[in-house]
């Protein structure tokens, strides 16, 4: 049981690490406004665990877990707006009692869709259940007519973009290019203090470990076993008598609540959402969050998404000019020198010995690529498994 | 309801059949040469964009230089500007394929994602040479203005140059794949490679000028669009969803089904628009192509099964 949860004794080392860094190191180190940050960070980082299991197990690549983000932060972002919109508060409106974007648009009273919202444990279940339908709902269609591989990267981002557009051109319901903004209290309890907002980084990070564990017990089951197998073999699993459409979709369902999560931790922190975090872009970037830290390792995705997210603000503060070559670069040369990432950086690290490693590092990444160039041009045939 | 009278009813159905057949040969061009990286060689590349920008960049840059030191030759630059965006994106895509596809072809995923980073690059490219905002190059005379067979009817001589461009391009693609014998090792390749390799088709070459083809059509595509919208950094990144799609809806190595595809998708869209508000028509047009993909997955005319 203690194996299966944390991954056996190094396991348990490593996820320790985590913990006090999360925990101990950044609070006691960082400012109110960077911890706030890194508590954003972390929630993309529950969409880069989704995509270890989905994609680094199981092999299907979604370029659209933005949607499932999105959709969990607009559920608890419904809920937040309508608590900041009672009557009283908003009675310089001419409807009172609506949020005020729709107030703007003339709209006369709350859409059918709005009013279950106003309940906190409607919205909360909302968060997790709405991505986990829409997720089955797309997945079930997708899997079960054998669509796979980089056919469903570009349908899952078609997505990406039909859910942003269609929120941005429905401003009267939605709030549409500016998101809902102005959220202000959760059951009269104000979020924007500090000590809340202390609070909240202290709930993702718990949630976020919490996630881990849970996520860890599940892949190293049969879950686990069974999706890596799909991953490198699907036909054989197929024909040895399993459901491989049922994993698939189970694994993207899953992928799709834990980012629907990460969403309603992003709201609650920073306080709005906007299509901006659901198109073809930010669902992208999360993928590049997983691939930097190692698309196998739960932990790898975490430490990715912090790494990735504070070179881009160091950067983007510093030399704006440079960020994108730099998370270009970066990107090309993970993908094609680096295939597991930061993880397997490590892994290949410890292996070795550290100083063994620090001496010929530089070597094994030129006879990696060597050595890869070389299998390829001597067998070039390109029919292999998406 | 709005009283229109029979003859506006015509001239309004006479221009929007333009504007969809002007979209169809806008999502055609940009598709074509995607329809060889991809749906030929299976080769998923999201930079696709970018080398559409570059084409437009190059048009831009020839204006320029045509503006401030040869002004007498402004009528007939824009023809050799479409010439040298061939060339130039081209020569990008041959070093691309040399430097980084070539390692990724049994990776397609992989290849996807390292194909999105050079697209981030090459926007920052532009963006650090071209400046953040969008440019225009000065069109040529004989391209503005419009053409009006009526007095309602209005029908702009840029989208008749396009459609034109279009036309002649894509028989050039035709041409190529199934009447010349560099084509005809392209598609002996995609069907079986281990077998070209053994009758003497040098595959790895073959590759690398497909990919290059395909770049160098994108810089044509992104040439034309210059006549009817201005560029920026990220233009190319606005296309690319649409462009995979019209592939992907037509049914991959399948010519004819990416131009049916692109076809139906622009008239669909064209149609949309006029009645649903503003990018509602797009959502809708995208969510019908995404449905119908659930159902028929292979496209409309698929000629391989998918893996």
């Amino acid at each position: 049981m203690f194996k299966r949860f944390f991954g056996g004794r190094s396991g348990l080392t490593n996820l320790a690490l985590l913990a006090i860094l999360l925990f101990a190191v950044l609070p006691l180190s960082l400012d109110i406004f960077r911890l706030n940050l890194v508590g954003k960070y972390l929630t993309y980082a529950f969409v880069a665990l989704g995509l270890v299991v989905l994609w680094g197990k199981g092999g299907v690549l979604s370029l659209g877990q933005g949607v499932f983000f999105g959709l969990g932060g607009y559920c608890m972002a419904m809920f937040l707006k309508l608590e900041a919109s009672d009557p009283i508060s908003t009675k310089i409106q001419s409807t009172p009692g609506i949020p005020d974007f729709m107030d703007w648009n003339q709209l006369k009273a709350l859409p059918a869709f709005w009013v279950p919202f106003k309940s906190l444990p409607f919205s909360l279940l909302a968060v997790v259940v709405v991505p986990s339908v829409v997720a089955f709902i797309v997945g079930l269609a997708m899997f079960k007519r054998r669509v796979g591989g980089v056919y469903f990267a570009i349908i899952t981002q078609a997505l990406a973009l039909i859910l942003s557009l269609g929120i941005d051109g429905n401003q009267g319901v939605t709030g549409g290019r500016n998101g809902i903004t102005d959220l202000r209290t959760l059951w009269g309890w104000d979020i924007r203090a500090q000590s809340s907002q202390y609070i909240l980084y202290f709930v993702t990070c718990f949630l976020l470990l919490a996630t881990i564990v849970g996520l860890q017990w599940l892949l190293s089951g049969r879950m686990g076993k069974t999706l890596g197998a799909i991953r490198d073999r699907e036909d054989r699993v197929r024909f040895s008598g399993y459901d491989v459409d049922l994993f698939k979709v189970s694994a993207f369902v899953l992928a799709a609540g834990i980012a629907g999560v990460g969403g309603a931790l992003f709201v609650l922190q920073v306080g709005f959402i906007s299509p901006s975090l659901v198109g073809i872009v930010p669902s992208i970037e999360m993928v590049i969050f997983a691939a930097v830290g190692g698309r196998h390792s739960l932990l790898g995705a975490v430490y990715g998404t912090l790494i990735v997210n504070t070179g881009k603000s160091l950067f983007s503060e510093t030399f704006p000019q440079l960020w994108l070559f730099a998370m270009g670069g970066l990107f090309i040369a993970v993908v094609v020198l680096f295939p597991n990432g930061l993880a397997g950086i490590w892994d290949l690290a410890r292996r070795q010995g550290w100083s063994k490693f620090v001496r010929a590092k530089a070597g094994t990444a030129a006879a990696d690529a060597v050595g890869l160039a070389s299998t390829l041009s001597a067998n070039p045939a390109k029919e292999g498994k998406s | 309801m709005l009283a229109y009278s029979a003859s506006e009813l015509w001239s309004i159905f006479i221009m929007q059949g333009f504007a969809g057949l002007s979209l169809f040969s806008v999502l055609l061009l940009m598709a074509l040469g995607l329809a060889i990286i991809f749906g030929q060689m299976g080769v998923v590349n999201l930079a696709h964009g970018e080398f559409m920008a570059l084409g437009a960049y190059v048009v831009y840059l020839c204006s320029t230089l045509v503006q401030n030191h040869a002004p007498a030759l402004q009528p007939y630059y824009f023809l050799v500007a479409i010439a040298i965006a061939f060339v130039a994106a081209a020569l990008l895509g041959l070093l691309v394929e040399w430097s980084l596809i070539r390692y990724l072809y049994r990776r397609p995923l992989d290849t996807l994602l390292a194909t999105w980073g050079l697209s981030l690059v090459l926007q920052q490219a532009f963006r650090s040479t071209f400046g953040a905002r969008e440019v225009t190059p000065t069109l040529p005379d004989w391209l503005m203005g419009s053409f009006k067979p009526t007095e309602s009817i209005d029908i702009p001589i840029n989208g008749v140059f396009v459609m034109a461009l279009t036309l002649v391009l894509t028989g050039a693609v035709w041409l190529f794949l199934y009447r010349s014998r560099a084509g005809l090792h392209m598609r002996a390749t995609v069907q079986n490679r281990a077998m070209s390799g053994a009758i003497g088709i040098n595959t790895g070459l073959v590759d690398r000028l497909a990919f290059s083809l395909g770049c160098g059509i994108a810089g044509v595509a992104g040439a034309a669009f210059t006549t009817i919208g201005s560029t920026g950094p990220d233009s190319g990144s606005r296309y690319i969803v649409d462009t995979f799609l019209v592939v992907v809806f037509g049914g991959t190595a399948s010519l004819l089904g990416t131009i049916a595809s692109a076809f139906g998708i622009a008239q669909g869209q064209s149609v949309c628009e006029f009645f649903l508000q503003g990018t509602m028509g797009k959502v809708a047009v995208l969510l019908g192509i995404v449905v119908i993909l659930m159902i028929r997955p292979q496209g409309l005319f698929a000629s391989k099964v998918r893996s």
